[in-house]
């Protein structure tokens, strides 16, 4: 037994010894916030409506019926109205979820990935594959963000495929600006320096010691970028970039309803409420889950 | 639940000697780093000279301390030896084998043999592992199954004074300052180095907790036969735990001696101030007039010649005309070197010993 | 100081390169053969061969590339699919446009992000903090085209107060300081503006606090420092982080400009790309996203330097 230790050393910290996973205590603190709690159910009721589409919705989001056509709202029926072709607004919002938040989530989800592995691979390497990495995302971080997607989605041509590719391309520099900063400073931790002196492989240690300390951080950042990124691709929408009709899609039918705002101007306004509620959902989730990771001191 | 080192069932072998007794463990020759601060226009670069032409030699079972003020390339040293941080220039030879030079890597096999402990601060340790997953990784990384390892991993825990049944799921943050340099110290020697660079390792701790720590080195020293590289600011611990003192200046050697011969008539100025801004307990031998006055110079446009000229009290022409050499220093003959102009003989300095060939 | 300024501007340089590059290979990511994005679908087979010529085609891409930026800084930007007028022209004649409302909503957007952030930061945690909380949370989250169709709605198709499309009465386009035109000007700044203002208000309320929780606030304090000049030091600290996001939020609001002018068929850059988009228009989209981010690049540059010249602690470097 070396060194004796007294129970000033020992008990200088008092934690009870259980296991506690970090997981669960961030759960439990996003859980105690009841605005972000509120936001994340509103979003999982959209979420789950979009998936369930076929049995929540109240009507076929196809079907046209000419007397229908811009119904107002509280029309048998059609009780968020009807469309330029009379069809279900209400459904069509319904389903629009599915290719709205796909549209949405997949770009920073692509960004999230490329960008993180981009960016972990020029804070860990450092020197000049940080620098060949990091000044090209510098160059796509030189446009305005929805400027840059509307230009590589108008140069890709309309699609939903097409939209995604472009709001990826924005997604891709800010999130691995964040990964590059963050790494760049765990590596230079101590912890890494033992790992890379036990002579562990550059693998081990990007797996072990660095993914769980960057992955935080770099998530909490990406999922601030998500509501950033409904308001971008249902912009890519409305201006005729994303899907093509009939497909609902919020950005879509925004820009055709808006054709109408003189006969049924409330109507129109709806599936931007729709692209709204759900950016303002995202940011409150984001800011919770951020707040949830905080470290205290 | 006494569990030793030499009782434990270390999963790696150990590395062997091969030099023999005779054979110093570590020998770090004309190392060299330059830090380039932002890029100038056009290519112009502003050098920051961390490190220059600094040699160094421990002898198995020895602990050489290095002292200096805080940027004087003590910590960039330590990482130059460890092979972390890539030299521009020099060399460094573990027990007669060539450890790395500027052009070859370190194999991950004979890395192990030199391992670090860093200063206590909240990145020593990974906050997202328990201690087991902590100490486990480094055997694993070496091929020991994850059993295996998380076991041993207990045993060094009970090793450093950590009774495992409390402390071998916990999270770092669940240790204290003291808890915590056990831990760094347990990983470092989980792979079974021989020499252990120890590079401010009590600086961040309480006195009574820096005393368990520093005790508890030194039993590891003697039971596993270890070296140490010692670096510290503070002279009191360096004398305690030291067989050999290395002084650092503004990335360069000014002296090296014994600890009995340094610590009893120090040759060069620095550090004699260095050892003069020492507390003392005693208040009849308080500090009145400081010891060092002015800042370190500025490390990209060092002075020329000797580089701690423009704070020496005796400083004299020849001390800006040329580097004094680390050179043996005349009274004491063997083992005490100095690298300051008053103390070479015939170097022209007011202060300096007569050359032999001078003598009535 | 002197340096940091012609490094950075140095450092604009290759970004300013590598922005052109990407613009260029706009034309060569779009399906099918470049020429024909580059020329109308009733294109006559001289045309083709006269274009291939003119830009090269044939050649390598790079080679391709060197020929598209030498004329672009020529000022030759192509010619518009769409109106078979040089895109220089068009362009030009759309940027003074733009001008006027970012101009317009960057101002409003400064002054009341700025006023609003400060408020919320000096009366952090009272109901005034709470107001601006909600204020700026749905003013980053707001689709601004949607704000502008909520705008027309409200304000031109029920209340009839206001215009709900086009730059001035007369449909010329030309600009005066009179109040059929600033009423054009009305909608489309408030929605523009909304984002912007909601992130500088974040931004400067964040500073504002950091700052009031430093120590040197609290020393202030308790030497007794009247309010207002403590304010004073509280606005000087948060200004640099500040100038940094209105410039990018400047830059910013040229992006959403395509769609709040698409809306109010405000004729500017914004609403030239879409229509270039809506009509394939390549050449015309090329050109006027070369304009737009090169503008961006170099508000970039101004702002960094404002930055430089506000914060001493980056003059160091």
């Amino acid at each position: 037994m070396h060194g004796t230790f007294d129970s000033s050393d020992i008990d200088a910290v008092i934690v009870p010894v259980r296991h506690f996973s970090y997981r669960r205590v961030v759960l439990g603190r996003f859980m105690r916030q009841p605005i972000a709690m509120t936001a994340a159910l509103i979003l999982l009721a959209i979420v789950l409506a979009a998936i369930f589409a076929n049995v929540v919705a109240p009507a076929d989001p196809f079907q046209t019926r000419v007397a229908r056509r811009l119904a107002v709202i509280g029309t048998e029926g059609r009780w968020l109205g009807g469309d330029e072709l009379g069809r279900d607004v209400l459904s069509r919002l319904i389903y629009g979820g599915r290719i709205s938040l796909s549209m949405a989530v997949l770009p920073v989800a692509i960004g999230l990935f490329v960008g993180g592995f981009l960016g972990i691979l020029a804070g860990y390497a450092g020197g000049r594959t940080n620098m060949a990495i990091m000044r090209a995302m510098d160059v796509f971080y030189a446009f305005p963000s929805i400027l840059l997607a509307v230009a590589i989605a108008g140069a890709l041509g309309p699609g939903m495929m097409n939209g995604i590719i472009a709001l990826s391309m924005v997604f891709i520099p800010p999130i691995a600006r964040m990964a590059e900063s963050v790494t760049t400073q765990v590596r230079s931790y101590e912890f890494v320096i033992a790992a890379r002196l036990s002579g562990a492989s550059t693998g081990r240690i990007l797996r072990e010691h660095v993914l769980s300390n960057v992955a935080g951080p770099i998530l909490v950042f990406a999922s601030s970028q998500v509501s950033v990124s409904i308001i971008a691709a249902s912009g890519l929408s409305f201006l005729g970039l994303g899907v093509s009709p009939p497909y609902p899609d919020w950005g879509l039918m925004l820009s055709a309803l808006r054709q109408s705002i003189y006969v049924n101007p409330w109507v129109a306004a709806l599936p931007g409420a729709m692209i709204f509620i759900c950016s303002v959902c995202f940011n409150l989730v984001s800011d919770g889950v951020r707040r949830a990771m905080e470290v205290r001191r | 639940m006494s569990v030793t080192f030499s009782a434990m069932q270390a999963p790696l072998p150990p590395i062997e000697d091969r030099g023999g007794p005779s054979q110093p463990l570590l020998i770090a020759r004309g190392l060299r780093k330059e830090f380039r601060l932002a890029d100038g226009l056009f290519g112009g670069r502003t050098v920051v000279h961390a490190v220059d032409d600094l040699s160094l030699t421990v002898n198995k079972g020895e602990t050489v301390g290095i002292v200096g003020e805080s940027g004087c390339g003590k910590s960039t040293a330590a990482r130059l030896i460890a092979g972390i941080t890539p030299a521009d220039d020099g060399e460094v030879v573990f027990d007669g084998e060539s450890f790395w030079t500027p052009r070859t890597r370190i194999d991950a096999e004979r890395r192990r043999a030199i391992q670090m402990v860093f200063q206590d601060s909240a990145s020593s340790l990974n906050p997202r592992m328990t201690l087991t997953e902590t100490l486990a990784f480094g055997p694993r990384a070496h091929g020991v199954p994850t059993a295996v390892a998380r076991t041993y991993a207990r045993d060094l825990l009970a090793a450093v004074g950590l009774p495992p049944s409390r402390f071998a799921e916990r999270y770092p943050i669940q240790l204290s300052g003291g808890q915590r340099q056990r831990v760094n110290i347990a990983r470092a020697l989980a792979i079974r180095p021989r020499l252990l660079i120890l590079d401010e390792p009590v600086s961040a701790l309480d006195k009574s907790v820096e005393a368990q720590v520093l005790n508890l080195l030194v039993a590891l020293r003697e039971e596993l036969s270890l070296s140490y590289v010692f670096i510290s600011h503070d002279l009191n611990v360096v004398r305690y735990i030291a067989d050999r003192v290395v002084v650092m200046y503004l990335g360069q050697v000014v002296e090296e001696a014994t600890s009995a011969q340094i610590f009893a008539a120090p040759r060069h100025p620095y550090t004699r101030a260095l050892f003069a801004s020492k507390p003392s307990l005693d208040p009849r031998r308080r500090i009145e007039a400081p010891p060092l006055t002015g800042d370190p110079p500025d490390p990209v446009n060092p002075p020329s010649g000797c580089r701690f000229r423009t704070r020496c009290p005796i400083a004299e022409a020849v001390c800006a005309a040329a580097k004094p050499p680390l050179a043996a220093a005349a009274p004491e003959g063997e083992g005490h070197k100095v690298a300051c102009w008053a103390a070479q003989p015939g170097s022209g300095h007011s202060l300096a010993p007569r050359p032999m060939g001078a003598l009535q | 100081m002197l340096l940091y300024i012609l490094r950075r501007i140095l450092y604009a340089v290759p970004i300013g390169i590598g922005v052109t590059f990407i613009v260029f290979s706009l034309v060569h990511i779009a399906p099918g053969d470049p020429i024909s994005a580059l020329l109308p679908n009733e294109a006559t087979q001289e045309m083709v061969e006269a274009a291939r010529k003119e830009f090269g085609l044939d050649r390598p891409f790079l080679v391709q590339y060197a020929i598209w930026l030498g004329n672009a800084a020529m000022g030759n930007l192509g010619t518009s699919i769409g109106s078979g007028r040089p895109v220089a022209t068009e362009v030009a004649s759309a940027v003074g446009n733009t001008f006027i409302l970012a101009v317009s909503a960057g101002l409003v957007a400064c002054v009341l992000g700025f006023l609003l952030g400060i408020v919320a930061g000096l009366w952090r945690d009272r109901p005034v903090d709470h107001v601006v909380n909600l204020i700026t949370i749905a003013g980053v989250s707001v689709p601004h085209y949607w704000l502008a169709i909520l705008l027309v709605i409200v304000f031109a198709v029920d209340l009839n107060w206001l215009p709900p499309l086009g730059m001035g009465p007369d449909r010329s386009g030309g600009w005066q300081f009179d109040w059929a035109h600033i009423s054009h000007l009305i909608l489309p700044t408030i929605a523009t503006a909304a984002i912007p203002m909601a992130v500088i208000a974040r931004t400067l309320r964040a500073s504002v606090v950091d700052v009031l929780d430093q120590d040197f606030v609290t020393t202030l304090r308790a030497k007794g420092l009247p309010r207002q000049r403590l304010l004073w030091h509280v606005i000087r600290n948060a200004l640099p982080t500040a100038l940094a996001v209105m410039g990018l939020q400047l830059g910013n609001m040229l992006g959403g400009s395509v769609l709040v002018e698409t809306v109010f068929a405000w004729p500017g850059t914004g609403f030239l790309l879409a229509s270039a988009i809506f009509q394939r228009d390549l050449p015309l989209l090329q050109g006027t996203m070369l304009v737009l981010a090169m503008f961006f690049v170099f508000l970039n540059l101004v702002v960094d330097l404002v930055q430089s010249a506000t914060d001493p602690r980056i003059r160091r470097a």
